[in-house]
């Protein structure tokens, strides 16, 4: 088996980087764990880039008639909460997790496109950076994360905000279809011999049911921000009603992509939950075929609700009706996950660690977030609640007490798998009760704020309002959960280096990616996996209880009881000689890891040059009708070289 | 854990798939990857071609409401346009017959055959460049109205697509050239062309709603064609009962 340990490197037909540190090493890097990493540091930056704005909004509306921004600087600040929030905090992290955990649920050495894979994460970081370059033009985006026309039309916003927005969020789109294309081919065609489709960890599933929303989501958007481009470059007028154009279309374009993209925040922590439940209830997972049907027909469902984002802009009754029992019957998928995790702790031998906590805190916290949204599906009392306190508090409810929880849920549970060390339990739980209470404070009064009637978007509010008190809670809360936030950055940092050495399989828990040494080699798994079971680990550990159980099933057992049945491995005969052939087979092959590249790096940088040349001042060339901006120009070649180079380069 | 499996069965799934030159990598679907993410991505594109159509659609008709010409009736010009729908047609049959010929190792024919596609590409391109000039004489630009916006946004977006498909379509002829498209080779071919087929696919869809359906022309015309297709079907029904 000596051979097998060493990855061999082909011969290298042409000039390849080939550093394995420093900084060109992560560069060029295609290996799926450490993109994976890259992704997370980097979301993580801009979750708490995100948060600070967020603090800065809660200072502001502490007070009555606070001067603390001002009311241009206010809409700066919640357009840029907003995009950061959700497009560079909470999507990237969970495609770090996809990046980082997916491929080895499912046994692969690597995703399908590794290259294509580190493309979209250099468009991610430049289209993020693209955003927040509006901060050193001081013309930030201030329109509102929605970017409603008329707010972005270039009468009423002439200044660049709009462009580093529009042209951000499509760098950012290109990034996000790329990842998907590549997990979802990952996922169809790289599972491990035995990992059939109804053998796949939640997670996986959940990656896969993202990744097709994110593909048929995105390119609503591209093509509204693709319109709203030759709006404001070019003077078409497709949103502008003195044209002809009309403002709605907009909000249908963006919310055929905004309400799946709702879907693509929360999907991916279910599948955190639905891996973290089953190992502390030390049960497998309840209702594993109705959890993925149930995945499946909300993704179905969730491109059938977007109007609800639009019932007070009149669309009439019939489409109102129509869109609200849509969205009501989006509550029925979405409620069985809620029962399928509590029947995965029913009886189980619970063991609240720190990854349970926020599991847990997700099953209530996002259950109050889901009914509330479901009001919302009555039309009457969306339009009392509409544009107020009471909606952000809904959302806030799913985005923060569903997804960040579970994200959170999920560093705690796969950071020994990341570092080889577990996480500081004690500091974990202060960290979970500081964000429980805080994530409280903050948000559950802004049910009240909303339904006296403060309206969203407001930089201020009057004396005599009445709202002060709630406000000033609401701001303690903040305070309290950005604290809650450094508490974890903290913990981090410690267990990094000091944390417990955690072994391969730290929680017992059942899924392929605790089969490996903690952190994985760059290898992965030695040998390919063989998989004739859907919780590989505990049917290979527990094995069959032949004595007592049903031949079909074997029971896991946690301290001597027996804490829940399983389907049983296919062990027959024949599959132990297919075993025995190849692990012979085996022997005689190295392990081959896809090369290094720069180019998918410089696409990334040829397409941010390209937009930037449009916003930046700059020589303009003038071909006939076309005027080209020159730095523009050198982005676009340098794209196209770079995916020539790209193309021409042996993918190993 | 104990268990393995040969590695020559699963290693291709790893990284062959990627760009490698064997012949049918062995994937869980016995899908080639790079096939594969080429279906998904023309699921994508259908959503992108299918944003652009609703668009068009939904401002059909706005510049006659307007009162805004050049209108859509006084331009649109069927048989020129049928003519470069045809090209576009054709060439998915030479993009076939290419495929054929490299399938069959038979070199030579392959060149010519993506040489034609390449080339009917460019013709249609060439008519679209032509059409387009046309309509910008007639005075209809990007500004003038929304048909005017609409229009050349959705067309344009197409040959956009076309322009890419002629580009890979002659880097494959070069790469052929010298000598690097063999009878192995023969998915390189079969991807590109389909996304080339695709693309053809959408030109139909933009075909029939762009330039077959006619346009209202808000006068009595309009009012006569009614009638007449009215009374046509009658003496239809009136034949049959």
């Amino acid at each position: 088996m000596a051979s097998i340990a060493q990855p061999q490197t082909q011969a290298i037909p042409q000039r390849r980087p080939k550093s394995e540190t420093g900084i060109w090493s992560w560069i060029t890097t295609v290996d799926h764990k450490r993109i994976g990493m890259m992704y997370g540091v980097a979301a993580f930056a801009f979750f708490l880039l995100g948060g600070l704005e967020a603090l800065l909004i809660r200072t502001q509306l502490m007070h009555p008639a606070n001067g603390v921004v001002t009311e241009a600087q206010y809409n700066e600040l919640f357009t840029m909460h907003g995009t950061t929030m959700i497009f560079l905090a909470i999507m990237p992290l969970s495609v770090a997790f996809f990046n980082y955990i997916m491929p080895l649920q499912i046994g692969a050495r690597d995703v399908a496109f590794p290259r294509l894979n580190s493309f979209s994460f250099w468009a991610f970081i430049l289209g993020a950076l693209m955003l927040n370059l509006s901060f050193f033009f001081g013309e930030v985006p201030n329109q509102g994360w929605y970017g409603y026309a008329p707010l972005t039309d270039l009468s009423w916003n002439p200044t660049r905000a709009v462009d580093f927005w529009m042209l951000g969020l499509q760098i950012l789109g290109v990034s996000s279809v790329a990842g998907a294309l590549n997990f979802i081919t990952t996922i169809l065609n790289m599972r491990a011999p035995g990992v059939t489709l109804m053998r796949m960890p939640l997670f996986t599933w959940t990656t896969l049911i993202t990744s097709v929303m994110m593909i048929l989501a995105f390119p609503s958007i591209t093509i509204a921000l693709f319109l709203l481009t030759m709006d404001r470059f070019v003077g078409t007028g497709f949103f502008a009603p003195a044209a002809g154009g009309d403002p709605l279309l907009w909000q249908h374009l963006f919310w055929v992509f905004g309400h799946p993209e709702v879907y693509i925040m929360i999907m991916p922590a279910f599948g955190i939950v639905s891996e973290i439940i089953p190992t502390f209830s030390r049960k497998p997972l309840f209702g594993y075929s109705v959890m993925v049907y149930s995945v499946v027909a909300i993704a179905f469902l969730g491109f059938g609700v977007w109007a609800h984002h639009m019932f007070t802009t009149g669309l009439g009754p019939t489409a109102n009706s129509a869109f609200a029992a849509t969205t009501m019957l989006i509550a029925l998928p979405t409620g069985v996950k809620i029962f399928n995790w509590i029947g995965t702790m029913w009886l189980g031998h619970l063991k609240f660690t720190t990854p349970m906590l926020f599991a847990v805190g997700l099953v209530s916290q996002f259950t109050i977030g889901g009914l509330s949204g479901v009001m919302h599906a009555v039309v009457p009392v969306d339009e009392h609640h509409n544009d107020s306190y009471f909606v952000i508090a809904h959302f806030h409810y799913v985005l923060f007490g569903g997804s960040i929880f579970a994200l959170l849920a999920a560093i705690y549970y796969w950071f020994p798998k990341f570092t080889g060390r577990l996480m500081d339990e004690r500091l974990g739980k202060w960290n979970f009760w500081t964000t429980f209470v805080g994530f409280n404070l903050t948000f559950f009064p802004m049910h009240f704020l909303g339904l006296e009637g403060m309206p969203r978007r407001y930089y201020s509010y009057g004396e005599g309002s009445g709202w002060w008190f709630w406000n000033i809670i609401v701001s303690f809360g903040a305070y309290f959960l950005g604290a809650s936030i450094l508490l974890f950055v903290y913990n981090v940092a410690r267990s990094l280096k000091t944390g417990k050495i955690a072994g391969d399989n730290p929680w017992d828990a059942s899924s392929l990616e605790w089969s490996i040494s903690s952190p994985p080699p760059v290898y992965n798994f030695k040998n390919i996996p063989v998989i004739e079971h859907r919780d590989p680990l505990w049917a290979e550990k527990y094995g069959i209880d032949h004595e007592t159980g049903d031949e079909n099933e074997i029971e896991i057992t946690f301290a001597g009881e027996t804490m829940g049945k399983t389907e049983a491995p296919d062990d027959s005969v024949a599959s132990q000689e297919r075993r025995r052939r190849q692990e012979a087979a085996n022997q005689d092959h190295g392990i081959h890891l896809p090369n290094r590249s720069f180019y998918p790096m410089l696409v990334a940088v040829g397409m941010f040059v390209l937009c930037f040349g449009k916003i930046i001042d700059n020589p303009i060339i003038h071909i006939q009708s076309l005027s080209l901006p020159i730095v523009s120009v050198i982005g676009g070649i340098i794209m196209l070289g770079a995916i020539y180079g790209w193309s021409f380069e042996p993918a190993d | 854990m104990a268990q393995v499996v040969d590695l020559t069965e699963t290693h291709g799934v790893g990284h062959d798939g990627g760009d490698g030159h064997s012949g049918h990598p062995p994937t869980s679907t016995g899908i080639n990857h790079r096939k594969m993410l080429m279906w998904l991505f023309l699921a994508s594109d259908c959503m992108f071609f299918g944003s652009l159509i609703a668009t068009y659609m939904i401002y059909r008709g706005r510049s006659e409401e307007m009162g805004i010409g050049p209108f859509p009736h006084e331009l649109v010009d069927i048989p020129y346009t049928s003519v470069s729908a045809f090209v576009l047609l054709m060439s998915s049959l030479t993009m076939v017959l290419a495929l054929s010929a490299l399938q069959q190792g038979n070199i030579r024919n392959s060149r010519l055959w993506i040489a034609a596609t390449a080339l009917l590409g460019t013709v249609f391109l060439g008519g679209q460049w032509f059409e387009f000039s046309e309509f910008y004489h007639e005075g209809l630009s990007l500004h003038t109205n929304m048909y005017g916006a609409s229009f050349f946004t959705l067309t344009g977006f197409h040959g956009f697509h076309v322009t890419i498909g002629v580009l890979w379509l002659i880097s494959l002829l070069f790469v052929s050239l010298r000598g690097g498209l063999k009878k192995e080779d023969s998915l390189d071919l079969e991807i590109a062309g389909l996304y080339w087929h695709f693309v053809d696919i959408v030109w139909i869809v933009i075909f029939t709603l762009v330039y077959l359906i006619p346009y209202e022309e808000k006068t009595s015309e309009a009012g006569e064609h009614a009638m007449r297709l009215v009374s046509f079907g009658s003496s239809l029904l009136s034949r049959f009962f």
